[in-house]
């Protein structure tokens, strides 16, 4: 398997690699995969008070491409309003990382956790439960 | 031990190419191999076959005593011996030869859940064309129960397969136990032996095997070319899978390939030669290995028997790091993973499960395969390697982030995908 210049970039130097309290209010968590599938992303983000992702963090146990994909939306969500966020799509993900077939699902793995941060978030502060998971 | 230049050197600031750590996935030829095997490119390029002219019978001659080199490494005579395209043949024609010859008389065959897959697949081949095939199951330590074994045997088992050694986890069946039981009970033993045989002392007489696969490759010796041993007293009868001028006295025509018969007497006979020395000195590297990164490292976890197991092989689950992760990590290191990331499905390796190792666990391994052109210097080198990597990765990892909260990673429920 030999990997794109731009996942090589992301598994060698991960942004925002981290993690904030989980507890605190304007904190979002998204726990995506599963161990036994060899991937699990980690995602949170701070929303400040205007709906806006001021700043993400995350983890991920999985392969270079996994990596890469959640590193790569850390990027993505920052100075997104959560409406602007949770339209990352994962075939701009796995576009912009040039993921072949096989790793797709890592790009989708990344979505999945961004919407799951978001709902947290938004469960957390009782906002919008509809879009709560 | 030999004394030639690694093939791989270490230079003072990093590495012209990763250090070759994956043994036993290939070995390279030993050049003593090429340098006997060169002439038979062209001055002796002479059909082996041809007994009618110089340049046949001397070709033969090379073949002859390649024959005699590869039967003595087992113990066997030079006439139990049919050379053939390398283990994967061997093993086809070993299940389906014997399995066709005696279909009349009996239709059941127990073999391991660990072989390879080219065992496997010969015998799920065999199932579809009505034979019954038993899988034994194994225990955490990766070797068979030999009660099961027994207990498995009906008067419809023609034969039983059971691997020398494995090529995952390296770990080493009681051949000699397997071997007793199978001639007790009047059935064929047949040994994958890709991975031993060189590696361990093997006598097929000692340890009643009726049939054995050897691969040359595996053993600094050329690829394309492997051997089948086949007992002559009592005598075990196959069905060729390869028809054509009657060659391997009808067993597997084709011309025979002359250099490469010679490569692969020439590896048995220096496999023999320094088997003991060879081991004892790749045991060394191998326990400083695991020593090194498990002193270093916590979470660390042998796969497969500490003991029963091939000098230079090691397969380790570094907790909370996925293995093709890890492996990206590791790159000046040419290593395998268990997990399902490197190979085209999503399941992790078939061997690992089959020790009972939950799927996370699966994931997180790597092969490490330690032969005769590795040096000290190339494994302290790989210790550092992988400790920095694997303790990067787990910073990195939300599960080392929830073990060292004390969250167990089995108490969360986790969605699947
Ligand atoms: C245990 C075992 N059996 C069989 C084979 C197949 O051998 P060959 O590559 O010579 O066909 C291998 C090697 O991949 C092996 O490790």
């Amino acid at each position: 398997m030999s990997y794109s210049e731009k996942v090589i970039d992301h598994y060698e130097h991960p942004r925002n690699v981290g993690a904030f309290k989980k507890d605190d209010d304007g904190v979002g968590t998204g726990l995506v995969g599963a161990p036994a599938c060899g991937d699990v992303m980690k995602l949170q983000i701070k929303v400040s008070a205007e709906g806006v992702i001021e700043d993400a963090k995350f983890k991920t146990f999985g392969c270079g491409s996994a990596i890469a994909s959640s590193s790569l939306v850390t990027e993505w969500v920052k100075g997104k309003t959560l409406d602007e966020a949770a339209k990352i799509k994962n075939t701009d993900i796995a576009h912009h990382l040039a993921l072949p077939p096989v790793k797709i699902h890592c790009s989708v793995l990344a979505e999945d956790a961004i919407k799951a941060a978001i709902a947290d978030y938004k469960k957390k502060n009782g906002l919008d439960e509809t879009s709560a998971a | 031990m030999s004394d030639m230049t690694a093939v791989q050197g270490t230079k003072s600031n990093g590495l012209a190419q990763p250090i070759y750590l994956d043994y036993q996935a290939t070995t390279p030829c030993d050049p003593r191999v090429v340098e006997a095997m060169l002439p038979y490119f062209t001055e002796r390029f002479g059909n082996p076959a041809s007994r009618n002219h110089y340049y046949g019978w001397e070709a033969e001659e090379a073949v002859e005593k390649a024959r005699e080199e590869i039967a003595t490494i087992i113990g066997a005579d030079a006439k139990e011996i049919v050379f053939t395209s390398g283990a994967t043949e061997s093993n086809n024609l070993a299940l389906k030869g014997v399995a066709y010859f005696y279909r009349e008389k009996k239709n059941h065959i127990i073999t391991v859940v660990t072989e390879h897959k080219c065992v496997l697949d010969s015998c799920r081949h065999l199932e579809q064309d009505g034979f019954r095939v038993t899988y034994l199951p194994v225990q955490k330590n990766g070797l068979i129960r030999l009660e099961e074994l027994e207990a498995a045997i009906t008067d419809q088992t023609v034969m039983v397969s059971v691997m020398a050694a494995n090529n995952e986890i390296g770990v080493i069946q009681p051949l000699a136990e397997i071997g007793a039981i199978c001639r007790k009970h009047g059935v064929f033993f047949h040994t994958d032996g890709a991975q031993a045989v060189g590696k361990i002392p093997l006598d097929v007489n000692a340890m009643n095997i009726d049939l054995m696969s050897i691969s040359a490759h595996k053993i600094y010796g050329p690829k394309g070319i492997g051997a089948l041993y086949v007992r002559r007293r009592p005598r075990v009868r196959l069905q060729a899978l390869i028809n054509g001028g009657g060659q391997e006295r009808g067993m597997r025509s084709g011309t025979l390939a002359t250099p490469l018969c010679v490569g692969l007497g020439e590896a048995c006979r220096i496999a023999q030669a320094e088997m003991d020395e060879e081991a004892k000195r790749l045991t060394a590297l191998r326990d400083r290995l695991l020593k090194g990164v498990s002193d270093r490292l916590p979470e660390v976890y042998l796969n497969g028997d500490a003991k029963l197991r091939l000098p230079g092989n090691l397969n380790i689950s570094f907790a909370f790091v996925e293995g093709e992760g890890l492996m990206m990590g590791v790159k000046d290191i040419a290593v395998s993973s268990g997990s399902a990331c490197t190979s085209a499905s999503l399941e992790p390796s078939y061997v690992l499960r089959a020790l009972g190792l939950d799927a996370e666990m699966a994931h997180t391994s790597l092969r490490i395969g330690i032969g005769r052109f590795t040096t000290e210097q190339e494994i302290d080198y790989a210790i550092n390697h992988i400790v920095e990597a694997v303790s990067r990765l787990r910073e990195l990892s939300p599960l080392w982030e929830m073990h060292l909260e004390g969250i167990d990673i089995k108490s969360i429920k986790w969605a699947g995908h």
